[in-house]
């Protein structure tokens, strides 16, 4: 090798190791430019044909949630039962005497700061009503402030976020029909301490807000019911073995695992567990939800007990069945197992149902007026349960610890935990 | 516990090891590397499952239908995306392989869907004692697998024809074509074998990992940092180092908690290259002025 060729090797190592530096530029480069190209936005009209019923002006109602992007599931199934509740509410005349709703979706692909823009866009823009949220609690969290300062409120269908309903605003614009990481946090501690008789807990969180939003709701209410906590593991979506990490709870001597993670890295959880060969009981937040846990946890999927606000696989009464029927009409879903994330769908229907309440109580889309209104919903029996005022000046989750149940997979099947 | 980090850091590493060959390769024949290593071990993982799962082809012929595939890839790959963009020593063929990679997984996503799958393996369900700690077959099968294929490239390179024709066109490229051998046809080749290893690595991993389009995304980094600490230059090197990055992740995770795997990791990378740039085992370069 000639002096040159080599001097010409030394270089364009040093090239490709300046490379790695470009390397992650433009893998950043390439998600922004990702962002800004898969924006998708859409609209569900109010009108489907000679169907309709309602005919006044139509009145827009906004959803911002993750359409694309690793939680793109989240959204889909927002979407699905919105729109299913949209259109039976528009069949039967619409809301405030005769005028039908019309959801305008918007995409934050799980970014705070598209949702922030999208929220702005929305409300002085297409002027709806109330903005619906997604999945992401962080995106949740950056939106409040755009919602209080234009005054129109939000309601919260899936992030689970203490601090989204629990504000500091006031008067405070954000409602929820869904869960609330403080009270899931209460209630699988309780479950943990009454039932199994634990008196060490483990942690084992997903690396992310939402995982720390569970540790500070665990570590407020585990002193309360006398629980110790031994260890709080964190991980990351994406790794492949945490046996290490729930090796030290182990050595910590925890009788209980309770689990904050979405559904693929539970089952990454699981398969450790498998690994070191430990049968701790696992209680979970509602990450192993979905039909897909059993496939990627394997055998150990039954070893989770984990908490929902709905399940379909139980479900009687007309409602549900109509949903279903619905579901399998609309989006090929031939059975509860093809329901890719329950929750989304339940608590979405039941609070675009209480919106129309809610818009003919007010009859008016006045933001404040609509606000007030929620306090003075008339009885509504929904799919989760029959809300009787679910919202008060000092609650604005309309479901609580009594709504809560545990399920666990059984056959591919979520059946109610029965102990 | 040791032995559960122990265990767990070789089977991971060697993951790194496998995907990190690939970048060796065709550093060592062109001086090239394919940035979408990381998409091309989601490719054999999602072919391998519509293949066996999806199709319900049996896995003896799913797999050497991936690997083939895989191969046929790589050499698509150099010929349209690397190969007109590092003449002339261009260094573009970095971004076009960086796009590839990011094109495969969006494709994956349309074609494959968003949603992780699992991809029920008996070698993946009942985990075997090892020194009193549990690890699943498959496991055993990465590190088992990887040493055969660094030691079969080593055979290649030293003991064959084809070996040392591609061993001639990484010392250069203009006295091989003298010599008769096809240069081109060589560094193709060498961009098939490669991607056919990350194919490899997809499916071996699927069962523990589950497959998605996006598994492969951090894998590749990994892969690409250990094939940089190993030094690039040999075979054994890359995949030692990809085993003691395996280690050190492991320790991490075990000794200070999940949150520090990827900042100690990664912060010994940087600390790798500021101590011996050309890598663990690479040999240092002398330049004479």
């Amino acid at each position: 090798m000639t002096q040159n060729s080599l001097k010409r090797m030394v270089f364009k190592r040093r090239q490709l190791l300046r490379g790695v530096t470009g390397l992650s530029a433009a893998l950043l480069t390439s998600k922004l430019a990702g962002c800004a190209t898969t924006t998708e936005s859409g609209t569900i009209p109010a009108e489907e044909g000679e169907e309709t019923a309602s005919a006044g002006e139509p009145i827009k109602l906004g959803l911002i949630a993750a359409i694309t992007g690793p939680s793109a599931v989240s959204g889909e199934s927002i979407t699905r039962g919105l729109t299913i509740a949209l259109e039976k509410i528009n069949e039967s005349g619409g809301v405030m005497g005769g005028r039908p709703l019309e959801l305008v979706v918007r995409d934050d692909e799980s970014t705070p700061a598209k949702g922030v823009a999208a929220a702005r866009e929305l409300i002085e823009q297409e002027n709806v009503a109330l903005v619906f949220g997604g999945l992401d609690s962080p995106v949740s969290l950056a939106m409040l402030p755009v919602f209080h300062e234009l005054e129109v409120p939000y309601m919260g269908v899936w992030a689970a976020a203490t601090g989204i309903t629990r504000n500091e605003f006031d008067p405070n614009f954000a409602f929820r029909v869904s869960a609330n990481d403080n009270i899931v946090d209460s209630y699988l501690l309780r479950y943990a301490k009454q039932e199994l008789g634990a008196t060490k807990v483990g942690l084992v969180l997903i690396n992310n807000p939402w995982g720390e939003s569970n540790q500070v709701g665990f570590e407020e209410w585990a002193p309360k019911y006398d629980l110790e906590i031994v260890g709080i593991e964190k991980f990351n979506d994406g790794d492949t073995d945490i046996s290490p990490q729930l090796g030290r709870l182990q050595e910590g001597g925890a009788d209980v695992l309770l689990m904050v993670a979405n559904a693929a890295p539970s089952a990454v959880a699981m398969k450790s567990l498998v690994r070191l060969g430990w049968d701790v009981p696992v209680v979970s937040h509602w990450g192993p939800t979905g039909g897909r846990f059993p496939e990627l946890a394997g055998p150990a999927a039954t070893r989770v007990v984990f908490m929902q606000t709905y399940s379909f696989f139980d479900a009687e009464g007309e409602r549900s069945e109509a949903l279903m029927g619905k579901l399998q009409e609309k989006y090929d879903v031939k059975g509860p197992e093809d329901i890719i994330a329950p929750v989304g769908t339940a608590n979405a229907y039941d609070a675009m149902n209480l919106v129309a309440l809610a818009l003919d109580t007010a009859e008016s889309v006045d933001g404040p007026t609509l606000r007030d209104s929620f306090y003075d919903l008339p009885p509504y029996e929904g799919l989760i349960k029959t809300y009787e005022q679910p919202f008060s000046p000092d609650n604005h989750d309309a479901l609580s610890e009594d709504d809560y149940i545990l399920v666990q997979w059984e056959d591919n099947k979520l059946v109610p935990f029965d102990g | 516990m040791w032995s559960q980090l122990i265990l767990s850091g070789i089977a991971v590493g060697s993951l790194y090891g496998l995907v990190a060959l690939g970048f060796q390769l065709t550093y060592a024949v062109s001086k090239t590397m394919n940035f979408s290593q990381g998409a091309s071990v989601m490719v054999g993982a999602v072919l391998c499952y519509s293949l066996n799962i999806t199709l319900g082809v049996p896995a003896w012929l799913a797999v050497p239908i991936t690997l083939a595939a895989a191969f046929g890839l790589g050499l698509l790959i150099e010929r349209f995306v690397v190969r007109p963009f590092s003449e002339g020593g261009s260094n573009s063929w970095l971004l076009t392989t960086i796009s590839l990679g990011i094109i495969l997984e969006n494709l994956a996503m349309v074609i494959f869907g968003k949603e992780t799958r699992g991809y029920p393996s008996t070698w993946a369900e009942t985990p075997v004692q090892l020194l009193g700690f549990g690890v699943f077959p498959v496991e055993l099968l990465i590190p088992v697998v990887g040493l055969a294929v660094a030691i079969s490239l080593r055979i290649l390179f030293t003991q064959t024809l084809l070996g040392k024709a591609l061993q001639a066109v990484s010392e250069s490229h203009d006295t091989a074509r003298l010599m008769g051998i096809p240069v081109e046809r060589m560094i193709s080749v060498t961009f098939g074998m490669s991607t056919a290893l990350a194919a490899l690595a997809g499916m071996l991993i699927a069962p523990v990992s589950n497959v998605s389009a996006t598994m492969g995304t951090l894998l590749g980094l990994k892969a690409f940092a250990t094939a940089i600490i190993g030094g690039l230059a040999n075979p054994w090197g890359v995949m030692l180092a990809g085993i003691l990055y395996g280690l050190v992740e492991s320790a991490a995770a075990g000794l200070l908690g999940g949150s520090y795997r990827e900042i100690i990791g990664f912060a010994v990378v940087i600390l790798m290259l500021a101590l011996r740039p050309y890598g663990l085992f690479g040999q240092a370069q002398v330049k004479k002025v």
